[in-house]
């Protein structure tokens, strides 16, 4: 993607996020039983979806790696993977906020944040692993079968997480229930935004792993002759 | 049917190539000295050849299938360079793990018999960790020649061994080539390598310099096959 | 070596031709083996059980637990033991390969990936479950639990839950051989995926190691474990060949 694209997909999600911060913060009312820090769920919820369509699409690269062999889907998996990490850490801390305004601890084991935070314990857990391989081709088969695993443990970690919840009931973050139309409308026009800057950092992570292959490559040769 | 063939094989590590459009066939009943400077792509090669690693690009077969195939690999035969053999378990039952493996019902039955072909009956209850640098090579040899394999692969296989035991592997290896077996030795000996050798390929930078027959020349002169084709890229 | 070389014997030449080992005899062969070098050096299992036991021992002298606290705690503790103490038999599996270029010559046999990694997974799986059996013995001493009164239940469960720690942890111990820190690295990656497991394990193992009943509601976890180690076993026998090979 041509820089001039890059900007251009900043400079939209920018007026994009301006726009919507002026709706949450000064036109949409005020939740009635959650108060004014409820507006935090505009950010919580979006980044939400924004990682865990990082993780699919990291999922489907990583198969599609170990089907083809080649390493730009690697490139991309490592890329949205990150991507998707940086998001899940913003839902993460979101919620923390969330939950310490409204129940004055930091961290209760509800069952999303609960599972979320499994999801980066993954994640991270991938990122580390390609640190520990050096030669590229290793690297993208090893962390493709370990994206792999993850993947499928993810809806395992969900459901398992809410049963335990439903049997140990403990504080929720922000109780669910139905939602004014207008919030609902908010937090699609809000994932927006967020989805281009994630395809931004995707593309110039991309970039940046494209460059280091080809450094690699020139420093072995240059080893070789 | 040939021994070996490759075709315009390629391995990648990231984005440098390893092996370049390395292209020859093997006949059966061949001994190929695979030759070239560290880091030309010797064991590179060997280990696609051997089915421990997979090319990037190109066609490989040994005799006539994918090496990484389990009926293939029942006929090839590897010694590396650590010897393979489990410090903890005695040479009795490594050689019958190894007889098992490669699908012999009456496997301790055949590894006493290997055993007392290399001179090693007597110590067959004793722990490997116990052994001598020669007594573990022939049990190497023994684990890698039972199963009666028809190609073998051997990566360095000179390196550290005394006369005697030189010139006892080329025995069995001339042997093993009378048979009708073919044998890939992967060397920087030259010397002893291009006794045996019926083929000789040479790599330099990952790519084939030189593959043919081994002519008198080589054996002559070890070094003049470097000095030839050495500088080829 | 004395020379000359003797031909080979007859066993040797009229057994020339073998057939390809079976999938199950390959991995049989492979498990036994295994137990075998094991069980002469008693390296990972010695420490296995050191481990567990040290830790069940610190942990009872340490919060002194009243019978409640202990039927609050007892799920939780367990696992957590027998995941730490699984973890250093985990991280020798495929290591002990290393030496020598062993894995190389299992790998370049006619086993198939898959029996070779089934073959291993087995035989950690015994080995955590003879920890773990002697770890319950002692939990049962030191925090007077009557661990034996619902015994095919609990050894049912330990079994279920001993196996998805295995059948992950093998996988990426096999994933990991060749890396640096991976005997740091191999609990860090397993234990996340491990969770919905471990979960299942601890609430199903509380009431049954102290000789309770299960709840209606608890078989949820049971089926649980079950799919989860269904579904990972048929992941990791399908990933063998790339883990190992690619």
């Amino acid at each position: 993607m041509r820089e001039k694209t890059l900007i251009v997909l900043c400079i939209v999600a920018a007026i994009l996020l301006a726009h919507n911060l002026y709706v949450i913060l000064l036109v949409l009312p005020d939740e009635v039983a959650q108060g004014p820090i409820f507006r935090i769920i505009f950010l919580h919820v979006p980044a939400a979806w924004t990682a865990f369509l990082g993780f699919l699409a990291a999922a489907v690269a990583s198969a599609l790696y170990l089907v083809r062999k080649d390493l730009r889907y690697d490139a991309f998996a490592v890329a949205v993977t990150e991507v998707g990490l940086a998001f899940a850490a913003a839902n993460l801390v979101t919620g923390m906020i969330w939950a310490r305004i409204i129940w004055g601890i930091w961290w209760t084991w509800d069952a999303r944040l609960t599972s979320m935070l499994v999801c980066w314990l993954l994640y991270a857990g991938y990122l580390m692993l390609r640190h520990a391989v050096e030669e590229p081709t290793q690297r993208a088969r090893i962390a493709a079968v370990f994206s792999i695993f993850a993947s499928v443990d993810v809806p395992i970690v969900f459901f398992s997480i809410r049963w335990w919840r439903t049997q140990h009931p403990q504080p929720v973050v922000w109780g669910g229930g139905s939602m004014d139309p207008a919030y609902w409308n908010m937090l699609f026009l809000n994932w927006v935004p967020l989805l281009l800057l994630g395809m931004v950092m995707v593309v110039i992570r991309l970039r940046q792993e494209r460059r280091q292959r080809e450094l690699e490559a020139l420093r072995r040769m240059a080893h070789a002759l | 049917m040939n021994a070996l063939e490759l075709d315009d094989v390629w391995k990648f590590y990231g984005d440098f190539p390893a092996l370049r459009q390395i292209s020859f066939q093997v006949p059966r009943g061949a001994c190929l000295a695979l030759l070239g400077r560290n880091g030309a792509g010797k064991t590179t090669l060997l280990r696609i050849l051997s089915g421990l690693m997979r090319a990037t690009r190109g066609a490989v077969r040994v005799l006539n299938a994918d090496p990484r195939d389990g009926a293939a690999r029942s006929r090839i035969g590897v010694l590396g360079h650590g010897l393979a053999l489990y410090d903890e378990l005695s040479a009795l039952e490594n050689l019958t793990l190894f007889a098992r493996l490669y699908g012999f019902n009456d496997a301790r039955a055949v590894a006493r018999a290997w055993l007392e072909r290399v001179g090693l009956a007597a110590s067959a209850g004793s722990l490997v960790r116990e052994f001598s640098r020669g007594m573990r090579q022939r049990l190497a040899v023994a684990r890698a020649f039972l199963h009666q394999p028809e190609v073998l692969f051997l990566d360095e296989p000179f390196t550290a061994l005394d006369d005697r035991a030189v010139t006892t592997l080329q025995d069995l290896l001339r042997e093993a080539v009378r048979e009708g077996r073919t044998v890939v030795l992967s060397t920087h000996q030259l010397r002893e390598a291009l006794g045996l050798a019926t083929h000789v390929a040479l790599l330099v930078r990952g790519r084939r310099a030189y593959f043919g027959p081994r002519t008198d020349e080589m054996l002559e002169d070890p070094g003049w096959l470097y000095r030839r084709y050495g500088e080829a890229t | 070596m004395r020379a000359p070389v003797k031909s080979p014997p007859e066993t040797a030449r009229r057994a020339a031709a073998p057939a390809r080992p079976g999938f199950v005899r390959g991995a049989l062969t492979i498990a036994a083996k295994d137990l075998r070098a094991e069980l002469r050096t008693k390296e990972a299992l010695n420490a296995s059980l050191a481990f567990s036991v040290v830790i069940l021992l610190l942990f009872s002298f340490a919060f002194d637990p009243t019978a409640e606290q202990t039927r609050a705690l007892a799920g939780g503790l367990l696992w957590l033991v027998f995941a730490f103490a699984g973890a250093l038999i985990l991280n020798r599996s495929f290591a002990r390969e290393l030496p020598n270029d062993c894995l190389d010559a299992l790998i370049a046999s006619p086993v198939s990936a898959p029996a070779l990694y089934l073959g291993k997974a087995l035989a950690n799986w015994v080995l955590l479950m003879a920890v773990e059996m002697v770890s319950l013995a002692v939990f049962g001493i030191f925090y007077n639990a009557a661990w034996t009164r619902r015994f095919g239940l609990l050894v049912g469960v330990v079994a279920l839950g001993t196996w998805a720690l295995t059948v992950v942890g093998t996988l990426f111990s096999a994933l990991t051989v060749n890396l640096r820190l991976r005997e740091l690295m191999l609990p860090l990656l397993v234990y996340p995926v491990l969770i919905p497991a471990l979960l299942a394990a601890i609430q199903l193992s509380g009431p049954l190691a102290l000789g309770e009943p299960l709840a209606s509601d608890m078989m949820v976890w049971l089926r649980l474990l079950a799919g989860f180690n269904l579904i990972f076993t048929a992941l990791a026998l399908t990933l063998a060949e790339t883990a190992l090979v690619g």
